[in-house]
């Protein structure tokens, strides 16, 4: 796997981060060499092995379809970094 | 050259339980922004989700009535993507192994029964609402919305027309309604569907590349963008341009769709298994709980009726279109006992009043008992069939008693013979001339006096006791 | 300062018999905050109404409304777990301004105990880093020699033991980030089975692996935290009852009988030679005790570090992608639009590491590479719990070392982040597995640096691990000398 500019790019994006070009260059060989690392694991043959996502079997945990009390608007909205009108308020989303 | 369309749905509905489907918060349609919202549904940083097991249950039932495979153990995805309508920025859902797959739906077609396969039933949680702001030009988001449970029902791309979606959807629709589980108000959101449309010249084997349309809210703007959909593929085809591969948004009021800007990489979402949910295990023993309390569907009624009640087809299939009037009908026949009245009834008048005041079944007031009591009055010769039209007209917004109405009116019948006679009498003595008539040999003469006499009694007795009474009086 | 030295079980004990009062323990360790916090920086927020609370808790002592042999004991919480209106910063700018509008269910569990939270404490960025380096709000020092790291994540939590700064205090650990600075501050502590205690409002890093945990002055406190702690919740479907009995009430002191596996894979290449011999002399003093001690192969040891990372990455990608500047957290000035508006904050908001994470995560899930990286890394995941599933049929408990070495000096480990990872080494599988994992003191460097041997159980089997350290710390004495530190 060759970690390149494009790459990078493409991954920043998915990220939402922005690769500033001083930092470039230092990404590239770090997850050059994380990668590069981890794909030690196409040594082993997995072949027939389930994967696991769980490490041990819960199943089954659900709730009863009853209403709680919601929060206060004032809670919901009292880390927003800006709002309006009882909204969280961002730059125009809707198309 | 000739070509056919290719469509695949994907019908989203929201459940009508009373919970969302990760947190105990209000699904009630309609609050203030942001007040049906707890630290789970906005994505705080820390909180987890627990499955209301209601939204597994109805998944399963929707699975049965489609005819699909139960998966008996299923799990949980994340999809993610970033839009601010998803506090958590990703959204909970099921890619790898959903609860329903390999079913079917038949609809009916101008060329006979078909069957739309169903690809996947799969359980997520809706998104929030983002209002346009249009005085800052910016968005306002309200995550009521988030966290309503919704079912994605994936259908193979086995339309060729339009019509075969609406019918489509009508049936999903009625299956919703049948089951309690949703009420698929396509207007408020609560029925959503994208089509996914391709075409190929008739004889190809071949899919052409498709697009998805969104924002699609009646089943008139479905029949439309479809139309419009399918009309610039072709063109674009003729014209030697290549199909693009892209997510579309329907105008209607423009009568148009355009090509929704999609930032880079918008269709990366990097699934992978919910940590945080435990996988889901259902056993044989649910399923056939589930089965056993399935109600009937519309048209396992509608062949009920045919063959228990003797209705003609048409009106077994109109009386079951909506559940609530399939419902007033049962229980009027239980409680008059009188299926082939009720039907009329509810064929002719009924609906004649629902049409005229534009109302849904569900929202008519008037009760099966009432009817019934109304048909039982017919059958006692308390009134006639032309006075109990009327009562119903009178009482159908108001679900007044019908008997108390009719005596209120003074309506009744008027069955003493005494009485009719000494109206007879009058009437004859009013009008020498058609007594004469008639003795005369002029036939028509009769039916005057018949028609005098009831004007006299306001309708209220029996034409035959009244032609009996006359001719024996006129001898 | 006799007070600072008790332990948290003896505070307690003090209190409950009005020999000390809930005031006057919670001033004296602010008092120790405010001497020796400003070198060591354990603490990111110190509660400025803690001695109303601590009345507040006397009070309830005095009426007997208060059972718990931890009440009115000071401590404090890693800043990674929601305390109610409290600064929660998860060690990032992006959280600098964060109050939680919820408790987590731990911090309901302590309230209702009685202790006193006095503080939060300083963590890497999102418990993503192994020495306390990459907090926004700087480094946490180490409390032995204030030029080396007190390790990570939950450096503050280690530390502010070992300064005597609280009794006890609550880290987590998703990769070692409780065990790891606990070797490296000399002080015990014990991450649970996964599912014992409930992660409801813990600030998820990796949520299939992430688990609370307890550390402590010795054994015994922290089976009395362990108890206040675990427990089913509603609120977390992974969450999983304890029914194996009282912590504290299994410590017998007896391990006679006991059988303990050490891994030869665990002692080979990499690992110092004074933490291997410290570990292997851990093992004889637990044989002298009566443990029979035994080496054996344990497999697939080479790739618990790329299993580790790409799962641990990938969630961390999707946990993180909440931080939007939308709803909570940092939100930069300069956008023009809704793309910039996440770009520049996010940018702006996480520190080198955790991006760093967040796109070694994005990439092993993109489309294309999720079969190679991701679902090949829950396979292996599945065949090292198979490997430890049948070591625990010949062994009750595994030994080992907890970290290669002892504690780096600053500013030595974030230069080439591969290297730091490979550290995780003999951590890491306990997380991917769900196991427990306790380290205690058992010995020093010849820097004298605290080294710490890890004790790994079958699941729920915490009792037994915390039996063989109480056990171990009756015979011996490195945790007694902790309290000592930086004295």
């Amino acid at each position: 796997m060759i970690i390149d500019n494009s790459l990078i790019d493409y991954v920043a994006s998915l990220s939402r981060l922005k690769v500033q070009e001083s930092e470039r260059e230092r990404l590239i060989r770090d997850l050059g060499n994380i990668i590069g690392y981890i794909e030690m694991l196409n040594e082993l043959d997995v072949a027939g092995v389930e994967a696991m996502s769980h490490a041990f079997d819960v199943r089954n945990v659900f709730r009863e379809d009853t209403v709680e009390p919601s929060m206060d608007r004032e809670l919901v909205l009292q880390n927003a970094p800006a709002q309006k009108d009882g909204c969280f308020k961002v730059p125009k989303a809707v198309e | 050259m000739r070509y056919e369309m290719i469509i695949g749905l994907e019908v989203h509905v929201e459940l009508s339980t009373k919970t969302k489907i990760f947190c105990s918060c209000s699904t009630e349609f309609g609050g203030a922004p942001n007040t049906h919202c707890c630290p789970v549904c906005t994505g705080l940083p820390g909180v987890l989700p627990v499955l209301n097991e209601k939204v597994v249950d109805y998944a399963i039932r929707v699975g049965i009535a489609t005819n699909c495979e139960i998966t008996q153990y299923n799990k949980f995805d994340r999809k993610n993507y970033f839009y601010p309508d998803l506090p958590k920025a990703y959204q909970v859902s099921q890619l790898y192994l959903p609860i329903c797959r390999n079913g079917h739906v038949d609809i009916e077609t101008e060329n006979g029964e078909k069957s739309i396969g169903i690809h996947e039933i799969h359980m997520e949680e809706d998104a929030g609402k983002l209002i346009h702001d249009p005085h800052e030009d910016v968005t306002l988001c309200d995550y009521n919305r988030c966290g309503i449970p919704l079912l994605e029902i994936v259908s193979e791309p086995d339309f060729r027309s339009a019509d075969e979606v609406i019918a489509y959807l009508q049936k999903l629709k009625s299956i919703f309604e049948y089951l309690e589980i949703s009420d698929c108000k396509m207007q408020e959101g609560s029925m959503r569907c994208d089509v996914n449309l391709s075409v190929r010249p008739i004889g190809s084997d071949k899919f052409g590349t498709r697009t998805e349309t969104k924002n699609l809210n009646s089943f008139k703007a479905i029949a439309r963008a479809i139309a419009a959909e399918y009309e610039r593929q072709i063109e674009a085809i003729e014209d030697g341009e290549e199909i693009i591969q892209e997510t579309r948004r329907w105008d209607d009021n423009a009568g148009r769709g355009y090509a929704m800007r999609s930032k880079e990489n918008a269709n990366d979402y990097r699934y992978f298994p919910e940590p945080d949910l435990p996988p889901i295990e259902i056993s044989d023993k649910w399923i056939e709980r589930l089965k056993a309390e399935q109600p009937e569907l519309a048209h396992e009624k509608r062949e009920r009726y045919q063959k228990e009640y003797g209705l003609p087809e048409y009106d077994a299939r109109m009386i079951t279109e909506e559940k609530a009037m399939a419902d007033f009908f049962e229980k009027a026949v239980s409680v008059c006992g009188k299926p082939k009245e009720v039907s009329n009834w509810i064929m002719g008048d009924i609906f004649r009043l629902l049409k005229e005041k534009s109302i849904e079944a569900k929202q008519m007031v008037l009760t099966p008992e009432n009817l019934s009591k109304l048909i039982g009055l017919i059958d006692n010769g308390k009134i006639n069939r032309n006075t109990a039209k009327k009562v119903l007209e009178a009482i159908f917004d108001e679900n007044e008693d019908c008997g108390k109405y009719v005596k209120d009116n003074g309506l009744e019948m008027v069955n003493d013979e005494g009485a009719v006679e000494s109206v007879i009498a009058r009437v004859l003595e009013n009008n020498p001339q058609s007594v004469s008539d008639y003795k005369n040999g002029k036939q028509k003469a009769f039916g005057y006096i018949v028609g005098q006499c009831m004007k006299e009694l306001k309708g209220k007795a029996n034409p035959a006791t009244v032609n009996e009474l006359l001719r024996k009086t006129l001898g | 300062m006799e007070i600072l030295r008790l332990s948290a079980l003896e505070l307690g004990n003090k209190i409950k018999k009005h020999e000390i009062g809930v005031r006057e323990a919670a001033q004296a360790v602010l008092d120790r905050i405010a001497e020796t916090d400003k070198i060591y920086n354990a603490y990111i927020t110190v509660f400025d109404d803690a001695l109303d609370y601590a009345d507040a808790i006397q009070k309830k002592i005095d009426a007997g409304e208060l059972s718990s042999p931890l009440a009115g004991v000071p401590m404090a919480i890693k800043d990674n777990i929601c305390v109610m209106n409290k600064k929660t910063t998860c060690g990032s700018k992006m959280l600098e301004n964060f109050l939680p509008p919820y408790n987590a269910t731990v911090v309901e569990k302590l309230n209702h105990a009685g202790a006193v939270i006095l503080g939060k404490l300083n963590m890497d960025e999102f418990a993503m880093g192994s020495t306390c380096e990459t907090s926004y709000f700087g480094a946490a020092k180490n409390p032995w020699d204030d030029s080396r790291v007190p390790g990570g994540s939950s450096g503050g939590s280690a530390a502010a033991v070992a300064l005597n700064e609280a009794y006890y205090t609550l880290g987590s650990d998703t990769g070692g980030s409780i065990r790891q600075p606990c070797s490296y501050c000399g002080v015990t502590g014990l991450k649970p089975t996964y599912g014992a205690v409930s992660r409801y409002g813990l600030v998820a890093y990796a949520s299939s692996l992430d688990q609370i945990g307890p550390i402590g002055k010795n054994a015994e406190d922290i089976a009395a935290v362990l108890d206040v702690i675990t427990g089913k919740d509603d609120r977390d479907s992974t969450s999983v009852s304890f029914d194996s009995g009282k912590a504290s009430a299994s410590l017998t002191g007896d391990i006679k009988g006991l059988k303990i596996g050490i891994p030869r894979e665990y002692f080979g290449n990499g690992l110092d030679g004074d933490v291997k011999e410290s570990v292997l002399n851990a093992a004889k003093t637990l044989r002298s005790l009566g443990a029979e001690i035994e080496e054996f192969n344990l497999p697939m040891v080479d790739y618990y570090i790329p299993a580790y990372y790409i799962i641990a990455a990938a969630e961390a990608g999707s946990n993180l992608s909440r931080y939007d500047g939308i709803k909570y957290g940092y939100r930069s000035e300069k956008f023009t639009d809704l793309y910039d508006l996440y770009l520049e904050s996010r940018s702006e908001g996480f520190g080198m590491e955790v991006k760093r994470r967040i796109m070694l995560g994005n990439f092993v899930l993109s489309s294309g590479y999720y079969d190679a990286y991701y679902k090949k890394a829950l396979q292996i995941k599945a065949l090292i719990k198979k490997a430890y599933d049948e070591a625990f049929l010949k062994y009750d408990m595994i030994l080992g070392p907890t970290a290669p070495t002892t504690a780096p000096k600053l500013g030595e480990s974030l230069s080439d982040p591969l290297k730091m990872y490979l550290t995780d080494i003999y951590t890491v599988s306990v997380n991917l597995t769900g196991l427990p994992g306790l380290v205690a003191p058992c010995g020093f460097g010849s820097n004298g640096m605290p080294i710490g041997v890890q004790f790994i159980g079958r699941h729920f089997e915490e009792n037994r691990l915390l039996n063989a350290a109480y056990a171990f710390q009756q015979a011996t004495d490195f945790h007694n000398r902790v309290k000592g530190a930086a004295e």
